[in-house]
């Protein structure tokens, strides 16, 4: 009895697993394990992408892009992007997030203007913060007139260009890891808090040692989002200076685009392409194997 | 009642399976041009065509110049590619050439190749077959704002050689007015300036020189010293504040609004000022002038030496005949004069310049008649991979991001990296 059942068990599972494996194993294999192993492929050519490549040329396309100064440029932005993230965003997401997981008049409502640059596209908050980062006609510059100073034009210099974009990435996408938090601490067990509020423990205290430590998958989860978002940081970067000037506000996606795409080498981008890939692949699994290893 | 109504329908049917019928044929059109008055112009052409051919619809659609320039492989290799694209010719249309998505029209254009001026024919040449018609040419040269110069005590008139044109910087400085305004974000107006410095100093034979790896390529005497030169300039600070975030529209719409007293411009940027300021009127013909390239010390280029642009219509590959015989139509002596009666353009139908209004667009019109030397934009003449790096190269030097040598290596490493 208890073998028939099994197989049959064994059975059901077999035929779920032919009837709903192969469409996606498909999906994925023509939309995404193609186009690397494509990639990989092309990076070996010097080509325009016209036609077939044929002119082989093994790694130099490689040697280019660490050679180039601009590749060295994006990598470090890409860094200081993720760092800002983890060290400005991420508690500053936090921090709201604890005071608007309360209920009080206006929570719900300031939970939804906070989060409401995260819905706005890329390109538009680009092309929003161009305006107003704009020198001459911009809401800052009429700023800093108000106060009788001269207006700076932070996307014109290679100092500055940087800076103003870790502004809008900070301001597009705290809304979102606020809401993760939210979420998680209105799912948290409230007897553990109460409980530790009859035995005593400060507000502090239920913090440090309650709230943060049980938000501890929730951060681990944000903090994975936050580095994958900042290697693929591309449309904020476009709009607002296209990664310049003079390469200052390259990411190395748009630095794959300006170089790869613009400059019609196929190869070249494609290996720039495989460098990023390889990259997030090591990182995701490095961190789902070191801090992801129980959800 | 019933039996009126279903016969009222049924006709309507068939008028409008009739009007299906004749409309066969579309012809698809990719243009890349901003100014909504020319434009307009386009559009009329268009129905125009319609009309008088029954059965063809001309579809016109629009791309942002960048845009453009970044999607056109990927465009031009899709079944769905528009028939009639827009090109600066020069290295690009080259390499669509060689990759075989182009139209070889020689035969179609027949008789009209007599009419159309011969350089602007032969930018669109390769190997000797026709594949696209040019309806533009353009210079490159200084336009500038005469009130401006007033106001400083600078004779515009009087600017032939290159101190002469430093000097006049300075005296713009001195008097509070900006000199110059660069939409240096898009990076090819910065280039403008090493190049035409380039075409001023060394000439045609230099750039060909250059072309085969000879006198150190691009990384020659003559491209360090334009760098050198450009340099010179970059150093009196005559750009407008935050110029390397400019986009080349803002600079345009900048000098229309009187903000800034010169603008490295191609010829018929002098109607897109007019388009891009803020009161749509810009500045207006009296008050605009225009001064060719200042010659620098020991040129050994001619002063009649042009850079500019040859614009035209490419026909793609498996495209109907109804698209060459449109830009026939396009580039026929009717719209090519309507266009110049308006100073949108310098047309290429030989004759239909004589229909240009504006005093600028005329002298234009005979600086490219007289010019037995005039460089297509480096940026497109050399391709897209070498161009690209020329753009980020020259915009380094205004910048003080790079020197002039590391600019001309930077440009030369690209050649020789040969993609």
């Amino acid at each position: 009895m208890a073998m028939v059942r099994r197989r049959k068990a064994i059975d059901g599972r077999l035929s779920a697993l032919l009837l709903f494996l192969p469409p996606a194993l498909l999906l994925f294999t023509i939309f995404v394990v193609l186009p690397i192993v494509e990639a990989a492929w092309y990076s070996g050519f010097n080509w325009n992408g016209f036609g077939t490549p044929t002119k082989w040329i093994g790694l130099d396309n490689y040697w280019f892009v660490f050679d180039s100064r601009g590749f060295g440029t994006a990598f470090r932005n890409n860094l200081l992007i993720i760092a800002v993230s983890l060290v400005i965003q991420l508690p500053l997401a936090l921090s709201l997030a604890l005071i608007l997981a309360e209920r009080f008049r206006g929570s719900v409502a300031l939970r939804m203007l906070f989060f409401l640059p995260y819905v706005l596209a890329e390109i538009a908050t680009g092309l929003i913060f161009s305006f107003i980062y704009d020198g001459n006609y911009g809401l800052l510059a009429s700023i800093f007139r108000a106060f009788g100073a001269e207006a700076p034009h932070l996307l014109a210099s290679t100092q500055t260009s940087m800076l103003a974009i870790l502004i809008v990435v900070v301001w597009k996408y705290f809304g979102f890891h606020m809401m993760l938090f939210i979420a998680a601490l209105q799912g948290m067990d409230k007897n553990l808090v109460e409980a530790a509020r009859i035995d005593g423990a400060s507000r502090m205290q239920v913090l440090r040692h309650i709230v943060v430590p049980l938000l501890y998958p929730t951060i681990r989860l944000s903090i994975f989002f936050a580095v994958v978002g900042s290697l693929q940081l591309f449309d904020l970067v476009m709009p607002l200076t296209r990664g310049g000037p003079a390469d200052s506000s390259n990411t190395m996606v748009s630095f794959l685009y300006n170089n790869g795409v613009s400059r019609m080498r196929v190869g070249y981008g494609s290996a720039i392409g495989v460098i990023l890939f390889v990259i997030c692949v090591t990182f995701a699994f490095t961190y789902k194997r070191w801090f992801m290893r129980d959800e | 009642m019933g039996l009126l109504r279903k016969l009222a329908l049924a006709a309507a049917g068939l008028m409008l399976s009739a009007g299906a019928v004749a409309a066969q044929t579309t012809v698809k059109w990719l243009h890349i041009e901003q100014n909504p008055a020319q434009v307009k112009i386009w559009e009329e052409a268009a129905r125009r065509y319609e009309a008088k051919n029954p059965g063809v619809k001309v579809e016109m659609q629009f791309l942002e110049n960048e845009a453009y320039k970044a999607k056109l492989p990927t465009i031009l290799q899709s079944k769905d590619r528009p028939h009639i694209l827009y090109s600066w010719a020069g290295g690009v249309l080259k390499t669509q050439v060689e990759a075989g998505v182009l139209e070889d029209i020689t035969a179609g254009v027949g008789s009209l190749k007599d009419n159309i001026s011969a350089a602007a024919l032969e930018a669109f040449t390769v190997d000797g077959k026709i594949y696209g018609l040019p309806f533009n040419v353009s210079q490159v040269g200084f336009m500038y704002n005469k009130d401006l110069f007033a106001k400083a005590g600078v004779e515009g008139d009087k600017i032939k050689t290159w101190d002469q044109f430093l000097d006049a910087v300075k005296k713009l400085k001195a008097a509070g007015v900006t000199p110059i305004v660069v939409g240096g974000g898009d990076k090819w107006p910065l280039h403008f300036y090493w190049t035409h410095l380039a075409v001023r100093l060394g000439g045609k034979p230099a750039f060909e020189a250059a072309l085969k790896g000879q006198n150190g390529g691009f990384e020659g005497e003559t491209f360090i010293k334009s760098g050198e030169l450009m340099k010179q300039l970059v150093d009196l600070e005559p750009f407008q504040t935050g110029f390397l975030g400019f986009k080349n529209q803002q600079a345009l719409g900048f000098f229309g609004d009187g903000k800034a007293a010169m603008n490295l411009a191609i010829s018929h940027h002098s109607a897109t000022q007019r388009a891009l300021a803020a009161d749509k009127k810009g500045i207006p013909e009296d008050k605009l002038g225009w001064i060719d390239f200042p010659m620098p010390a020991g040129a050994k280029g001619q002063p009649t030496d042009t850079l500019g642009g040859v614009n035209g219509w490419l026909i793609t590959k498996g495209a109907p005949k109804e698209a060459l015989d449109f830009v026939k139509y396009f580039v026929s002596d009717e719209v090519q004069r309507e266009l110049a009666k308006q100073n949108f353009l310098i047309p290429t139908y030989k004759g239909a310049e004589a229909a240009l209004s504006a005093a600028f667009m005329q002298n234009v019109a005979r600086n490219i008649a007289a010019s037995k030397y005039h460089q297509n934009f480096y940026d497109q003449d050399l391709g897209p991979s070498v161009g690209r790096v020329v753009n980020d190269a020259t915009a380094e030097i205004a910048g003080g991001s790079m020197t002039p040598k590391q600019a001309a290596k930077a440009i030369q490493d690209a050649f020789k990296q040969g993609n």
